[in-house]
């Protein structure tokens, strides 16, 4: 049933990256409870642009819950109060009417502000750079069923490969952790054939990126996984940690 | 240095020194509960760990796990606090399942480190310390632990403030035992409530083990 609210929006508002920002409070009247937050937000855009105001800069693209771009920190949660979604995914019927949303970009040192909503995810591309890829030796193909892989692993892999790279995990950690991410990208190549043969160096490569880029240590207080869009657990961190010290002691 | 120049390293150490204090105080407890059971007996084990080799030895040890967990817990806090960032949120909620202990260990350990130096005062002054030096720092024999305990658990403001100081190891303990084998990998998703159970159960039996002695004096048993 399609109903209509009114809402109060609190948006952080920032120039540039070294440009201190600052909340404006905005009103939205007839938001469509169907509508997704992303929408509500170009609904609201379209009204700054027609009073002549600078439009909120936000990042967003597939708008389906796969590329990870919509950080946005909402009312207290990163992608909203809603569990298991990301903004885009984000419904305005977990509003209510008369209610004041708060909206902030993700807060971690590692993710600075570019402009209002928008933050460099970068970091996390670096990460993937520094080893979160398997390195291809061209030749014949082997037969589908020479390696055989567990059901178990093959369900760990898949579900440590759902991480979309949005960074709901640093932006919301006390300690500013990457840790999920990096457990995440880790494991889903280490539990398979291909990936394990790279899985000690590849480990030891993210993990000192990781922690050149200035994220902090994890105390495994497990907010990451709560707040996860795709309830990425955090025994995949076990994992990490599993590999990185065991190839340390190795060498 | 591995150990100190990566986050998982740091982590390995902080782990390490934890469990290595949690095992001291399970001994430590054992040891304790000795005094309710037998004053004699309880006395016997203070003459056996006075200012010998041995007990000097295990006192240095212990004293080194300590300032290596206390000055990683320092670097790691202050580290943690730079990642986050200059700007805070304005609002920012807890998540359902993320233990309040888990976000606030450092605040705990600070409180366990404060009213360690008073329990340091107490007994380890008046006990080894006199030993090692000749000095009389306290009014019974170094040896007579038992006397000490009861004279310093007659006051019920001790009893209390030593119940206090417990609650919060207590807390420390039941995130950072399963903390420190997350840290080392020994988890997984089969093991991971299992483990939080283990830790549970192991600070409860540390801290009732080391609280009944304070509590059987407040209660008068010991007078
Ligand atoms: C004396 C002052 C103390 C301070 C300042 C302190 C502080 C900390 C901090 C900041 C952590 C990091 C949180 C984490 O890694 O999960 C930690 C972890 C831990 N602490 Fe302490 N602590 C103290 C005393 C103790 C004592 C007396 C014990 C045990 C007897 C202990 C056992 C542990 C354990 C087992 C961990 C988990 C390690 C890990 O997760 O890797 N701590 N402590
Ligand atoms: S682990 Fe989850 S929260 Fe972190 S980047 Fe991946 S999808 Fe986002
Ligand atoms: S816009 Fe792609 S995940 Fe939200």
């Amino acid at each position: 049933m399609e109903k209509s609210i009114n809402v109060t929006l609190k948006i952080w508002r920032q120039a540039g990256p070294k440009v201190k920002g600052k909340f404006e409070t905005y009103k939205l009247d007839n938001v469509s409870t169907d509508s997704s937050f992303l929408e509500m937000m170009d609904v609201l855009n379209e009204q700054l642009i027609n009073e002549r105001k600078e439009p909120i800069a936000f990042d967003h693209d597939c708008r389906e819950g796969i590329c990870g771009m919509c950080s946005m920190f909402i009312n207290g949660h990163p992608h909203g109060p809603d569990g298991e979604i990301t903004t885009c995914q984000l419904h305005m019927r977990n509003f209510k009417d008369g209610e004041t949303i708060t909206v902030e970009p993700w807060r971690s040192a590692a993710f600075p502000v570019i402009r209002d909503l928008m933050v460099d995810r970068g970091a996390y591309d670096k990460i993937i750079q520094a080893g979160g890829f398997v390195s291809v030796n061209t030749g014949g193909v082997p037969d589908g069923n020479a390696i055989p892989i567990s059901k178990v692993d093959a369900d760990e892999a898949m579900d440590a490969a759902s991480c979309i790279g949005c960074g709901a995990c640093a932006a919301t950690c006390k300690n500013g952790s990457a840790m999920l991410f990096v457990a995440a990208k880790v494991s889903q190549l280490a539990l398979l054939p291909q990936g394990r043969v790279e899985a000690a160096h590849r480990a030891k490569l993210m993990v000192a990126k990781m922690d050149e880029l200035g994220f902090g240590n994890c105390t495994n207080t497990g907010a990451c996984e709560a707040e996860c869009p795709k309830n990425v657990s955090i025994s995949h961190i076990a994992r990490l940690n599993r590999e990185f010290l065991s190839a340390k002691f190795k060498d | 240095m591995w150990l100190i120049d990566s986050s998982i390293g740091r982590k390995f150490i902080m782990s390490i020194s934890g469990i290595f204090l949690v095992l001291f105080l399970l001994f430590h407890s054992c040891m304790n509960i000795v005094v309710i059971i037998s004053p004699s007996g309880y006395n016997a084990i203070c003459g056996f760990l006075g200012a010998n080799w041995y007990a000097v030895a295990g006192t240095s040890l212990l004293a080194a796990g300590f300032v290596i967990h206390i000055l990683y817990a320092l670097y790691l806090t202050y580290q943690n606090m730079r990642a986050r960032g200059s700007e805070q949120y304005a609002v920012k909620k807890n998540q359902n399942g993320v233990e309040w202990t888990s976000q606030n260990m450092f605040v705990l350990g600070l409180i366990v480190f404060g009213f360690l130096a008073l329990h340091l005062y107490n007994f380890w002054f008046r006990m080894q310390f006199a030993e090692l030096t000749g000095l009389h720092t306290g009014m019974f024999d170094a040896a007579d632990g038992a006397s000490y305990v009861k004279a310093l658990f007659s006051s019920w403001i001790y009893c209390v403030i030593y119940i206090v100081w417990l609650s919060a190891l207590w807390l420390h303990l039941t995130h950072g035992v399963w903390s420190a084998l997350q840290s080392l990998g020994l988890n997984n998703k089969i093991w991971l409530p299992r483990v939080k159970v283990v830790a549970n159960i192991v600070s409860t039996i540390v801290i009732l083990m080391f609280m009944s002695i304070p509590v059987y004096y407040l209660l008068g048993f010991g007078a």
